[in-house]
Formats: C-alpha cells, structure tokens, sequence
C-alpha cells in the first residue's frame, strides 16, 4: 500500500527518494506516531517533503490515495458487508486491549450488527455530504473501527480538526511553483564565471611565503599574509522588463536573485523590448531617472560581461528603425545601440526565457540572434551553462 | 524509546504538527529542518525543546562567512609556531593549539545534548554538503592529532532556515522537514493568552482582528509575525489601551493603534497610511 502511495508521489511531482522512503518505514516502525490518518499524513510529510513548495502537491496526492479508502468502504456497503471477512480484518488490527473494550460493548458480533447497521444507514448522509464514516464524532467506531486497507476512520474526542480537512483544505497551494530551475541551482551554473584574485586587505597566512620568510629569516619566524581570494568577475546585467516578459517575471527574478548574491559587481539595468539611447535602473522611476548607453559605455570597463536577459519577442521595427520603439521617438534604430553595446563588450551574451524550439518561428528572435551572432542561449540551466561558457571563452 | 515527549512548554505553544515533527525526529534521531516566516518562533523552537527535555543546548550561529570545519574545530598554527620560537613546553603537544568547535562540544557532551544550527541558509551555497558525513555519521577526523571524535550520544539537531538559499538535496534528503504555518487565529489566542493571561477578551479579539486584518493587506514587504503581535499587545497592555480605543471612535478602525510596532518596514508604512487614507476618503 505504501509503495503505491510512494510511486504516486513521485508521479505526483513529489521529489522523493528511497532513502526517505526507508525513513519514513522506520518511523512506522518505531511507532514515532500514532496510527492514526491524522498522524500519518503528518509523519510522512515530515519525512518525505522537504519544501514547501510541494505541501500542495504532497496534499493532492495523499488525498487521491486515501480517495481509496472511501472507494472501499462504499464497496463494503455494496457487498452486504460480509461479516466473517469484517472480523478477520478486526482480529488482525485489534490489541487484546481493545478486544477486550469491544467485548464490554457486547461482544464483537453485537459490534459488527450494529456497524453494518450504521453504515447502511449512513448511505443517506454520505448524499447529504458528509464523507466519511466516523467523522460525525461520537460513534463507537471511531476508536475501533478499521476499513479494510489498516486506516482507522474515526477521531479522538478531543481532537479539533478532522484529518481529512487537513489534506483537503490544501493550505499550501499558494507555495506550489512548478519551477524550471530554483535560484541554488542557477547560481551554481553561474559559478562557472569565477575568476579569483586575490585583492584586498591582506588577512590570510600565505603558508609558503611564511615558510620562505623564515627559512630566509634563519629560522625565526616570519609571518606572511595574503589577501583571501575573491570572485573578481564584473557582471554588466540588461533586464527586460513588461510587455511580454511578464511571463517570465519568476524566472527573471530568480535569475536576478542568484546573479546579486554570486557576483560582487553586478551592475543591471531594465530596458523594454529593445535597447535604445538610455536604460535605467528603477522601474518605477523609468521616466525621470534614466542614464544614458553612451554613459554607461563609459562608466563600465570593457572587462565587464555584458548578459542581455529578454525573450525579443516583439515587432522587427523595434530593431531595426529609427523611431520603431513603441514608447518614444528613437533617432537611431536599436540595431545600432545593440551593435555599440556588442562593440563596447566583446563578451556578451542574450538569455532567452522562450524555449529554443521557438526561436525559429518569431522573426524577431531569430533577427535579434542572427545580430549577437549565435550568442543567444535559452533561459534554463543547461542554457546558463553554455552561456557561461560563452562568456568565458577566450 | 524513551517515553518523553514534547508536547510545548508554558512558554510556547506548539500545534499538533509540529509536536509530532519534532518527537519523530528524537524517535528516529534525524536533523529536524525548520522553516517559515520570521517571528514564528523557528530559533524558540531550540529552547524550548531543550527546557522541555531536561537537557543542554548548544547553539551555532550561521554568518555568511562561517566555514563548515569551524564547527569541527581550528588548528592554529600561529601561535603554535610563534610558541616555538619562545621555546614554550606545551608546544610540544599538537592538542595544545586545537581549537574545538561547536560540533565537537556537542559530541563530547555527556548527557545528550540539543543542537540548534541557526539560519544554515546564510552560510555558503556549499556549507550544507560540507557537513553531510558528520550529521550523518556523527563522526569526524582531526588530521592533526589523528584522532576520531565520535558523538557519545546522538544530539537532537535542529536546524533552522529563512529560505534566502536552496539547501541541496543531498543534504536534505538526511533531515526531517517542518515548515511552521502561521499560526491560526485560534491558535494565536492560545499563544497570546499564554503570555499575557490577563488579557481582556474583548481586546484580544479586537486586536487579533486588526491584525488579520493587516496580514492581508496586499504588497506588504514583510507582514508582522507573532513576535510583532506580541509587542505590540506588550505596548498596548503597558498604555492600558481599551477595546473601544483600538476599535476607532467611529468604529470603522481603520488604523490600529501604535502599529509602528507591526511595521518595520518603511515602504511598508508608507503604503498602509496610503491604503487607509483612501479607505477613510471612500467611507466619507
């Protein structure tokens, strides 16, 4: 049973591993809980999901599994209930404890009849919308009663919230993201861009020049620090922001997010659609504070690395005449920024957020890569990576 | 299996799931991994557990800059050689110059101790792996004495995170995860009547509203969390605010009172008092 809910969960788009899997077995095992629907759903939980994110998912899918609970207890109404069966089941998942608690309710057989009688019975409310057996409170069957499959249908008294709610309220929906890449991820395909130097204030022992020193010092101690080694790369960031890269806003951001925390000097600026005579930094000040390209050519060195982030997708205009922007009046057509840019940054790339396979199909994707010459990659992990590489070279 | 359990404290009230998290993890002696917004009592947690248990607790502070080996410990080879030059006995002995670190505390400990490893997120993308085998293990090498340090009792290992990095999954997969929901509003009144049991009713849920209430207000920075609520009742309790004060002279109360204490942030006050100026101009 578990091992179907495991594979479920995998199916399910819940990252789960056999080692967790094994854990959570152990944790049944070693009685951590109680075994009761309630405390299961929470154990496993604690066990096998280990981001927020998949809360929502973890709930569809053990909602779905336990579907089959409900499923066979209206199959057991079906069948008359077939009392021999009943008690088996009962004998192999009572203690003597509560054989003995049954027994003071009259008897097994009497405890049977009366709950072969009360589930017919609730045939009715099962139509007038409740769903579960035992769920209405106080029947003897909450503590007692088991279905077929092991899973206790009742509750405790005292307990407030009932177990199916919990799954079934699926609080967590809102912190479900399918996410194509999370940011651990990208900046690890970001890492690949590191240059160390070492620059700074010197605070480090530098064993060997130590060693040197004092051995040149005939033996008396000669200490020797260096600077610790530093991420020197310098990261010039283009974002496009509006339009249609509201699709992508996450992706970007989570782009952004790793890019900030990686690079020491990342600069970045928004543009919309195409780069034209200025760019600027805060998007709710993007009319007043705006710098111009010519300025930030001669503000950044030529030994910055210039990464475009934009899915391109918009008019061929755009691009390619003078006044084809569609927010103002631009003198000079964007080919000829991007070209400037391109000369100013001889290592540059664009990552696109729309999948490669489009690419071919909106023609200014395929302008906007003819004019970086190939160096467009696509926004995913492998994409960062060949971009990096890119970047890299020479 | 030891039959204490933790059921919270007087000082702190745990939900049902969370209770549950943290006795499996002692049961099945796994890290517990602890997630949620901040001010919903992660790093408490630690405390409590350990106030609760009977036993000590060892806390290790995460910066940007800790390193995984220094909670192993450090060898300092500094003044070990300058010792030398001062012809110093206890040079002699490498153990002298071995700086033990918080994990090695918590091996040595006697009894079984609570580690609390606080906000692993700050650390460096690759801290977590660093300390894969030895929260696995609980074991470490010293190469410079060549001796093993083996935990003499498996310590109860909480970990906390703000989510500001991903935590690797390798590491993941050896430790138990509990994200802490913010708490209901039932659960809240259980909270706050815990610290302060004299508090009126009808405050309580006067303010317990006004604070819901503020929680939705769209694109806040940062809402408040319980540790926010709770000192703002304190300021509340301590000017002997009564429910009709809070409540707004024309009912309505759109603004609560003092909720500088809810706000920390200043783009965030400056939308509230934005949002409730045009709220009082459509009322008018």
């Amino acid at each position: 049973m578990l091992i179907r809910f495991f594979y479920m969960l995998r199916d399910g788009g819940v990252p789960v591993s056999i080692t967790e899997f094994l854990a959570l077995l152990e944790g049944l095992k070693e009685r951590a809980t109680s075994l009761s629907v309630d405390d299961f759903y929470y154990l496993a939980r604690l066990v096998l999901v280990k981001d927020e994110r998949y809360y929502d998912r973890y709930d569809r899918v053990f909602s779905d599994h336990f579907k089959g609970v409900e499923n066979a207890l209206q199959i057991l109404e079906a069948s008359q209930l077939p009392a021999e069966w009943l008690r088996r089941q009962a004998e192999l998942l009572l203690s003597a404890e509560e054989r003995a608690k049954v027994e003071a309710l009259g008897g097994l057989d009497a405890l049977m009849e009366a709950l072969r009688e009360r589930l017919s019975e609730q045939k009715s409310r099962h139509q007038g919308g409740n769903k579960w057996v035992g769920t209405a409170g106080r029947s003897p069957f909450g503590a007692y009663g088991y279905n077929p499959e092991g899973v206790r249908i009742g509750q405790d008294e005292s307990r407030e919230r009932q177990a199916v709610k919990v799954w079934d309220r699926r609080e967590f929906s809102n912190l479900d993201d399918t996410l194509e890449l999370g940011t651990r991820n990208i900046k690890l395909a970001l890492r690949r861009l590191r240059r160390f130097a070492r620059e700074g204030a010197a605070e480090e022992l530098d064993l060997g020049g130590t060693i040197d020193a004092t051995a040149r010092n005939a033996g008396w101690l000669d200490l020797r620090l260096v600077p610790e080694r530093r991420n020197t790369i310098k990261v010039l960031l283009f974002l496009d922001v509006g339009g249609s890269m509201d699709d992508h806003v996450r992706l970007s951001e989570e782009l952004f997010t790793a890019a900030r925390s990686e690079f020491k000097h990342l600069e970045y600026y928004y543009f919309h659609n195409c780069v034209y005579e200025s760019v600027w930094r805060d998007n709710h000040r993007r009319h007043s504070q705006r710098m111009s390209l010519a300025e930030v050519m001669r503000t950044y060195g030529s030994d910055y690395r210039l990464v475009f982030v934009g899915d391109a997708a918009m008019g061929p205009y755009e691009i390619l005449q003078a006044g084809g922007s569609v927010e103002h009046w631009n003198e000079e057509p964007g080919s000829a920024w991007l070209t400037r840019l391109r000369q100013a940054y001889p290592k540059h790339v664009w990552l696109n957020p729309e999948p490669e396979n489009r690419w071919g199909y909106v023609p200014s994707i395929d302008l906007m890569r003819r004019l970086f010459e190939g160096r467009m990659f696509p926004l995913t992990l492998a994409g960062i990576d060949r971009a990096m590489r890119a970047l890299n070279a020479r | 299996m030891a039959a204490i359990r933790f059921q919270g404290t007087d000082r702190y009230v745990v939900t049902e799931d969370l209770a549950l998290a943290v006795n499996a993890a002692v049961t099945l002696s796994r890290p517990l991994l602890i997630k949620g917004e901040p001010g919903t009592g992660k790093t408490q947690l630690a405390e409590e557990i350990a106030h609760s248990l009977k036993k000590p607790l060892l806390e290790w502070h995460i910066k940007s800059t800790t390193k995984a080996q220094q909670g192993l410990y450090e060898y300092d080879a500094v003044s070990r050689l300058r010792d030398s030059q001062l012809g110093e006995a206890r040079v002699a002995d490498i153990g002298n110059y071995i700086v033990k670190g918080r994990l090695w505390e918590v091996f040595i400990s006697d009894e079984q101790p609570v580690l609390l490893i606080d906000e692993i997120d700050k650390a460096d993308i690759e801290f977590p792996n660093d300390l894969l085998r030895e929260l696995d293990r609980m074991e470490f090498y010293v190469y410079e004495t060549r001796e093993l340090i083996k935990a003499r009792h498996r310590p109860i290992i909480l970990i906390t995170s703000n989510n500001d990095k991903e935590l690797p999954d390798a590491f993941l997969r050896r430790c138990f995860f509990h994200y802490i929901r913010f708490p209901d509003a039932a659960t809240m009144t259980r909270i706050i009547e815990m610290h302060y049991p004299n508090i009126k009713a009808d405050l309580l849920k006067e303010a317990l509203e006004s604070f819901y209430r503020l929680r939705e207000v769209p694109g806040l920075k940062k809402k408040p969390s319980t540790s926010e609520l709770l000192d703002w009742l304190k300021l509340l309790l301590a000017d002997d605010i009564s429910a009709e004060a809070l409540r707004g002279a024309d009912g309505q109360s759109a603004v609560p009172l003092m909720y500088g204490a809810l706000l920390k942030n200043e783009q965030d006050v400056h939308l509230f008092e934005k949002l409730v100026f045009m709220d009082r101009r459509q009322n008018r």
